[in-house]
């Protein structure tokens, strides 16, 4: 949330026209880079977030003290090693870590916009960060990368900016939402709205914060990220420090623990109108939708070579939605390279340590980035 | 296998489009890579072989031939090549229509079971034939549709596809097929490869 930690941030003064028909200008952007850019500003990198992200990609997060969400991607020798490439990452607006969101404080008031503000989408989000590309007068990239919600904004960037990356990687993702993960998300949001600190949008100005209803949201979105398997072999029906059960309600199993803490530290560092606006967000996004309902319309005028992950275990983004991704790219004749990687550990296997999802990115990246070099695109 | 990469590339123009279905660890695609196109992509069932080859950088998609070839456009690329995997799918003739759709000109090689190395293992010994070229044996291997020279001459005859160039190989040694010498070179190649369009 906004505290006062120096972040990296650019007012946008070109208005930009949201989806929902309002305009909004002046605005900020937060953003984090690492790694330097070089003389031809050919090695860049932007990196999108998943819903729950931020820009601090790597190293230490300042504001939770932890480890930068993608620190097993990126970093230095990590497989987008930070010595060779320059990593750029921004806050999508509707969030809360220092760009445009809803607690932003609305300068006129003196108060956080809450509710105020306006629905934005995937789209939004992908020309908010277009124009720090611009500000940072990077013409062309050499890749964007991104899991879940961050792949969704790697497939609408390529299909707004067609010739401004030269390699994409969308990893566990859909091109269109699914009636499940629209499901999950609204139960995410009814949690925070019936949470009677929630004051429709506006807490801030009462000084409360719907942190129950957050850590319910988070909690329930947490068990859609693992996978049944993981679940049971991580916690079975281990007891959480006790040695029988006791009778009540209190939280007698290991894995209801672990979901109560999941829950507590995410009310710490999110703010929970971001939380309805993106997920409102991922809920709006139907790429193919926007193409008349043939998704391979969104692809056709690019030249970008694709690179399309998804992991075995993954039920909320599974194979199947991402190989309609790969499907559409094929019937176009684009070049695209698709792999699904082993793993138990759910829709975050992304996020984790997960050795052959690693080696894989990272070789691919690297050969790639010594292919496209070589042959001077 | 070098001869065969040898023999594939010379039947490819430079800088044409290629698919290489059952691309495996991708030592194909990065030799027509490294001679003939960059424009070069590979479909493959094995996740450990696509990791493989996608650590090389090659533009390869995990999926099944039979399958998810559908979803590549009419004569999408100038070329498509099944070297040594038409044997191991459940329906051949499905996959080489496939190949015929997507391809505007294919490449297939098989393995030939009419080599007389294999035969006379099947009629001297009397057990399913092992070779070098064919190592596996008859409860382990992959190949569900072994075929000869003949039989894959004779299939493109009937199904009026047409062949443009048939070459076979031994050990390393390299010779044109033809109608005339069809039957002796059925006897006396380990490999049979062939240039075809629908």
């Amino acid at each position: 949330m906004n505290k006062n930690i120096d972040t990296k941030k650019i007012i946008i003064s070109n208005p930009l026209k949201l989806d929902c028909g309002k305009e909004i200008n002046n605005f900020p952007v937060a953003y984090e880079t690492y790694g330097e850019l070089n003389s031809e500003k050919s090695n860049a990198i932007l990196v999108f977030h998943a819903l729950t992200g931020d820009q601090y990609v790597s190293g230490k997060n300042p504001i939770t003290n932890k480890d930068g969400w993608w620190s097993y991607v990126v970093g230095e020798n990590k497989p987008i090693d930070t010595n060779k490439f320059f990593v750029i990452c921004a806050n999508v607006i509707g969030g809360c870590m220092g760009s445009y969101g809803p607690s932003t404080i609305n300068e006129s008031t003196g108060k956080q916009i809450g509710t105020d503000f306006p629905i934005i989408t995937i789209n939004d989000m992908v020309n908010a960060q277009y124009e720090l590309i611009k500000y940072l007068e990077i013409e062309k990239l050499f890749a964007v990368v991104g899991g879940s919600m961050g792949g969704m904004q790697v497939l609408q960037f390529v299909a707004n900016f067609p010739d401004k990356a030269k390699l994409a990687i969308p990893i566990a993702c859909t091109s269109s939402h699914s009636a499940q993960n629209i499901a999950f998300n609204e139960l995410g949001r009814q949690a925070i709205m019936a949470d009677s600190k929630w004051e429709n949008g506006f807490y801030s100005n009462y000084k409360l914060n719907p942190d129950k209803g957050l850590a319910v949201a988070r909690m329930a979105a947490h068990i859609t990220y693992l996978s049944e398997k993981g679940l049971q072999e991580k916690f079975g029906r281990k007891l959480q420090d006790r040695d029988s059960l006791r009778y009540g309600f209190e939280a007698d199993f290991q894995i209801e623990s672990y979901l109560r803490y999941q829950g507590s530290v995410f009310v710490d560092r999110f703010d929970a109108n971001s939380y309805l606006y993106i997920t409102r967000a991922m809920d709006y996004f139907d790429l193919s939708k926007q193409c008349k309902g043939n998704l391979s319309d969104a692809f056709k005028e690019t030249k970008t070579k694709f690179f399309v992950i998804s992991f075995t275990s993954d039920w909320l983004y599974p194979t199947s939605e991402n190989r309609e991704i790969v499907i559409a790219l094929n019937s176009i004749g684009a070049d695209v390279g698709f792999v699904e990687i082993e793993s138990d550990k759910g829709h975050d296997s992304f996020l984790l340590d997960v050795p052959s999802f690693l080696k894989t990115l990272g070789d691919y990246i690297n050969s790639t980035y010594k292919v496209i070099n070589e042959r001077r695109i | 296998m070098k001869e065969e990469f040898n023999i594939i590339s010379n039947l490819i123009e430079e800088n044409t489009r290629v698919l290489d279905v059952g691309c495996g660890n991708g030592d194909l695609m990065k030799f027509l890579q490294e001679n003939k196109t960059k424009d070069i992509r590979g479909l493959e069932i094995s996740k450990e072989k696509v990791q493989n080859c996608l650590s090389k950088g090659l533009t390869v998609i995990e999926g099944n031939a039979e399958s998810d070839l559908k979803q590549f456009p009419k004569s999408s690329f100038d070329y498509v090549i099944l070297s040594q995997t038409l044997q191991a799918f459940l329906n051949p003739e499905l996959v080489i229509n496939e190949l015929l759709k997507v391809g505007k000109k294919v490449i297939v090689t098989i393995p030939n079971f009419g080599y007389w190395r294999v035969r006379l293992q099947l009629l001297f010994k009397g057990t399913m034939p092992v070779t070098e070229n064919l190592p596996h044996e008859w409860y382990n291997t992959p190949n569900l549709h072994m075929c000869t020279i003949k039989d894959f001459y004779n299939f493109c005859s009937s199904k009026n596809i047409k062949i443009f160039k048939s070459i076979a190989l031994k050990k390393s040694r390299i010779s044109e097929i033809n109608k005339s010498n069809l039957n002796y070179k059925n006897l006396d190649s380990h490999l049979g490869i062939f240039l075809i369009e629908s």
